[in-house]
């Protein structure tokens, strides 16, 4: 065993002497976890020395925890020195028009009714100069430069703006946080960084001119996105289209702050590959995800339409610190086949009059199990805090599962808790009453579902909340029937 | 317009229409009649294309297609019209929506243009006034929370905006009042023109008042046992369903 980690070790360093820096392109890093091989990632990003050391403090820690097994999913042990912690961002082979993209995707993204251009981007085909992705990109960094938002990857960040990284990076989440966030902080890949200065109010839904280039991000994705007090940004990370992606397992860490009278709205579509029709394959996503509303009167929403992945294990949460602040969750989880997903939200009041609302929407369809799982707390001091919180479930069939795992802790007599929660199921009475006015099954269970989901989606930016609409109806195509 | 010729089905292992023939032409209206359990409504529904019923004999023609042979969705668009007799509740669908998304199906099917949302919206607020249907109505959610008068009423003003070939009125005048009844039959025949054909199906006689048939058949256990004209309807209404299950019975004993 140990020669064969050395032999590793050797490799990996002999790679390194080879030029594994000036050649970038072709390269990764042989499969393991280890000092060296984040050493040596962190070298080929040019990181400065205490990034390096932050990493290998993460690392260590992570050595010491043990893989969670709380969550209300099942799957096999995953191998961590099996794991590729990073390989350069592969060129797709360039294809040269949409006959060859495989027709499967190709139906989805006309269901979609995501534009031509569009859709040569995320599959790989050769586009026009005029649509690049990047000049547009250019440009709109640009504009936003001008007023003095920062938007670059995490990578660029910790080069040129390494005091704000350094401030506000772990500051949310710590990299002591849980098992899959100190993965994350050891190897993190890439990510994204939003700085918006004071008073600045971002004046475009970040990302949505980029999902193409999000689309690309990796394996372990890291977000630090920063509201200055006043400040306000809405940013969507994610995308409807199907990601095929060869990494099984996704862990990625989010960190929001907002500061005094500051907002931030986070949306997320997520549409990994969920596994064939048998519950062969697909991803699973091991998220953290969390804002602090620090300043007074500052708010944070999360809004999450969670239809791919294998087994979803994510918690969007709001740590309401500063007094009068806001915490907002609002998620749709999709599961169909053999898919899993165990989320919810965690809202800690720790300020006065904080408030926070909970509107969670689980809808499970073929023998797939889908749970709730989330936390109000109310601090001691957090005098007359409220807190609303509604989750439904919907199923479709009877070979599936809905959960709710609701976790109530108030320490203040002053606190107001509302909880809801109703399941019901989609009727084969409903189903035929849509289709004997000539609406097909597939069609008949998008309108109910989407009429069920109504809250949530309204809480989406609105061209994104066209496209969530019909990626319900895919994701629960052959649910019925 | 729709031929049914000795259409046998059974639930399970009970057999529910043992033999129904019918031939229904366009500008007709028909009634069918008949005490409770003589498979009316399993007529309807299966009209209609509801799974659980099993055919096991006849045919149905409808505008020269096997009916039988067409999905639920494909006899709507075909122009096949059921006003249910408990129209279900669909939560966060609206009326509208709904509605726009239904004609734009049956549009499409045909080879027309679909509606734009101002020509659909004109066309929807005319079509309220036809059943006197509260306009806040179509907003909400279908049927949900709607009075049982209310929900009768919208299933006819979803007749009005899809304009069916041939509608079948399941037991549409249950739970009506009188002035909710007269205003579905004026509706009703509002809607009715020489393209067109109706099948009233109904336990009373009341609603015929309303909504003149041209033909009456009577259905009792599973079989059509006298067919007339409207004159029918009083008669049974006079007389009641026992004068009927009298022949039935000696049917059934020869």
């Amino acid at each position: 065993m140990s020669t064969e980690v050395g032999t590793i070790e050797e490799l990996a360093n002999k790679e390194y002497k080879y030029g594994f820096v000036t050649d970038v392109e072709a390269d990764r890093l042989p499969a393991g976890l280890n000092e060296n091989i984040i050493r040596q990632l962190s070298a080929i990003k040019k990181e400065p020395e205490w990034m390096i050391e932050w990493r290998l403090k993460a690392y260590r820690q992570w050595l010491l925890m043990k893989e969670p097994h709380w969550a209300n999913v099942k799957y096999n042990p995953i191998d961590y020195q099996d794991i590729t912690y990073y390989s350069a961002p592969k060129k797709k082979p360039q294809l040269n028009s949409l006959e060859e993209v495989d027709p499967e995707i190709r139906r989805t993204f006309e269901k979609l009714g995501i534009s031509f251009e569009e859709q040569k981007m995320l599959s790989g085909v050769a586009v026009d100069a005029v649509f690049d992705s990047v000049s547009v990109a250019t440009t709109f960094k640009d504009t936003l430069a001008e007023i003095g938002i920062i938007f670059c990857s995490i990578s660029e960040a910790i080069q040129n703006h390494p005091e704000l990284v350094k401030k506000y990076m772990g500051s949310v989440v710590p990299y002591t946080d849980n098992f899959f966030a100190s993965l994350n902080s050891a190897v993190f890949s890439d990510g994204t960084f939003v700085y918006v200065p004071k008073n600045v109010r971002c004046p475009m839904e970040l990302s949505t001119y980029f999902r193409i280039n999000a689309a690309k991000t990796g394996q372990f994705e890291r977000t630090l996105i920063i509201a200055d007090e006043g400040a306000y940004v809405s940013y969507l990370e994610g995308c409807t289209a199907p990601m095929r992606d060869e990494n099984q397992l996704h862990a990625a860490v989010v960190e929001l702050i907002a500061l005094d009278n500051a907002q931030v709205k986070y949306s997320t579509v997520q549409n990994w590959y969920a596994g064939d029709k048998n519950g062969k394959g697909g991803i699973y996503n091991f998220v953290t995800k969390r804002g602090a509303c620090r300043g007074a009167n500052s708010k944070i929403s999360w809004t999450q339409v969670e239809t791919g992945s294998a087994i979803t294990w994510k918690y969007p949460g709001c740590i309401l610190q500063g007094d009068n602040s806001v915490g907002e969750f609002y998620s749709v989880a999709v599961t169909n086949n053999f898919q899993q997903a165990d989320t919810g939200t965690k809202m800690i009041h720790l300020g006065k009059n904080t408030r926070s609302t909970i509107i969670s929407k689980g809808i499970s369809a073929g023998k797939s199990n889908n749970s709730y799982r989330g936390l109000v707390k109310i601090n001691r001091r957090a005098q007359n805090a409220r807190n609303f919180s509604q989750c439904d479930s919907l199923l479709i069939g009877d070979k599936c599962g809905a959960h709710t795992f609701p976790y109530l802790e108030i320490n203040n007599p002053s606190a107001q808790i509302e909880h809801e929660a109703t399941t019901s199921k989609i009727g084969e009475d409903q189903i035929f009453y849509l289709k004997q006015r000539g609406i097909s099954t597939e069609d008949a269970i998008g309108l109910i579902v989407n009429g069920y989901c109504k809250e949530v989606f309204k809480e989406l930016p609105m061209e994104f909340a066209v496209e969530a609409t019909k990626l319900l109806s895919i994701s629960l195509e052959g649910s019925v029937g | 317009m729709l031929e049914v010729k000795n259409l046998h089905v059974k639930i399970g292992n009970k057999e529910i229409l043992k033999g129904i023939d019918l031939k229904v032409n366009t500008g007709e209206i028909h009634a069918i009649m008949g005490p409770n359990g003589s498979g009316k409504s399993t007529f309807a529904q299966v009209l209609a294309g509801k799974e659980g019923y099993e055919i096991t004999g006849g045919e149905v023609f409808y505008n020269g297609k096997n009916l039988l042979e067409l999905s639920p969705e494909d006899r709507a668009r075909e122009g096949l019209f059921l006003a249910f007799q408990y129209p279900v509740e669909l939560p966060g669908v609206s009326n509208t929506n709904l509605l726009k998304t239904a004609l734009n199906e049956i549009r499409k099917y045909r080879g027309e243009e679909e509606l734009d949302a101002m020509e659909f919206l004109s066309l929807i607020k005319e079509k309220t006034k036809l059943v006197d249907l509260d306009q806040k109505l179509l907003s909400r959610s279908v049927n949900e929370g709607f009075s049982g008068g209310e929900k009768k009423r919208n299933e006819i003003f979803q007749m009005a905006v899809l304009e069916p070939k041939l509608s079948i009125l399941d037991e549409t005048d249950s739970g009506l009042d009188i002035d909710a009844l007269k205003i579905v039959a004026n509706g009703v025949n509002m809607l009715r023109n020489k393209d067109n054909a109706i099948i009233v199906v109904t336990h009373y006689q009341r609603l015929l008042n309303y909504i003149v048939p041209d033909f009456v058949h009577v259905l009792y256990n599973g079989r059509i046992v006298k067919s007339g004209g409207k004159e029918l309807a009083l008669e049974l209404e006079e007389k009641g369903y026992d004068w009927i299950k009298e022949p039935e019975k000696q049917l059934v004993q020869n």
